[in-house]
């Protein structure tokens, strides 16, 4: 079935403070597509470890927010998109305890697992664009 | 800019994070309470995260390094109050914070640090009433 998008929203994330700000507008909308409680949690964990990457790696980027529906159920998708440096393996940076930081290298696999769908693609040079999905009953 | 309090309660600090944490606040706090607990001495660290909708794997590492740089300055560190919500995430995640106590509520916490370094306080709270007896 497809997904279809019902309201976007494209927000620039530069610096620090702007996770919180980030964080609550996802559930905000979160909250509007009645999601529960510990399904909000999780997708805006998510979120934040995969801002914290883009800060981090890929020197700031963009994130899109939107409502998707597919059939009845509805859910939130968010698509991060830096211009940094890339992940040149990919496969590695899924693997939990991987890190190029001095992080624990929880952030990708750790939003892997707390979102319904994930999907990641990078070039080295150009930049990384990951998309998680939460369905508001996922 | 933003700063997290730290209360002194006797032998113990008592934090309350009220606010989202963004990494840098995250940081400060780190080194704020281990400096604290150097220059009061205290026993006893009490963290409150009822406030708290979120902790990451950021988050989750610095109150895993609260927890081992106290326990080197022989302070033992309570986390508290965490919400279900994140306590299921948080093992989702992959961050079962091994090695930090926590406690359901801010009394249960006080009473674990009570426990553990139990035996010295008393000593020292037998001390102070003997000096108030000889006033």
């Amino acid at each position: 079935m497809m997904i279809l998008s019902l309201s976007k929203d494209n927000i620039q994330v530069q610096k620090e403070q702007d996770v919180v700000l980030l964080r609550n507008r996802v559930r905000e909308v979160a909250v509007k597509i009645k999601m529960g409680l510990v399904n909000q949690t999780k997708l805006i964990t998510a979120a934040s470890e995969l801002l914290r990457n883009m800060l981090r790696y890929g020197g700031g980027g963009e994130c899109l927010i939107e409502v998707v529906t597919r059939g009845r159920d509805n859910g939130v998708r968010l698509t991060f998109k830096d211009k940094g440096p890339g992940i040149p393996d990919i496969a590695a940076a899924m693997k939990d305890g991987f890190s190029t930081g001095k992080s624990l290298g929880l952030g990708l696999p750790g939003a892997k697992r707390l979102s319904n769908e994930f999907d990641i693609k990078s070039k080295p040079g150009e930049g990384t664009v990951v998309m998680i999905l939460k369905w508001a009953n996922g | 800019m933003d700063k997290i309090p730290i209360l002194r309660m006797g032998n113990f600090l008592l934090v309350t994070i009220q606010v989202d944490l963004y990494d840098r606040l995250a940081l400060d706090l780190e080194a704020d309470l281990v400096q604290m607990v150097n220059k009061t001495s205290s026993r006893g660290v009490l963290i409150d995260i009822s406030a708290v909708s979120i902790v990451d794997s950021f988050m989750g590492r610095i109150i895993g390094n609260i927890a081992s740089m106290s326990k080197i300055l022989d302070a033992e560190t309570v986390v508290v109050g965490m919400q279900p919500a994140v306590a299921i995430t948080l093992i989702e995640l992959g961050l079962p914070l091994k090695g930090v106590h926590t406690a359901l509520n801010v009394e249960r916490g006080m009473n674990l640090l009570k426990s553990m370094i139990g035996s010295d306080i008393q000593d020292e709270e037998e001390n102070q009433d003997d000096d108030t007896f000889s006033e």
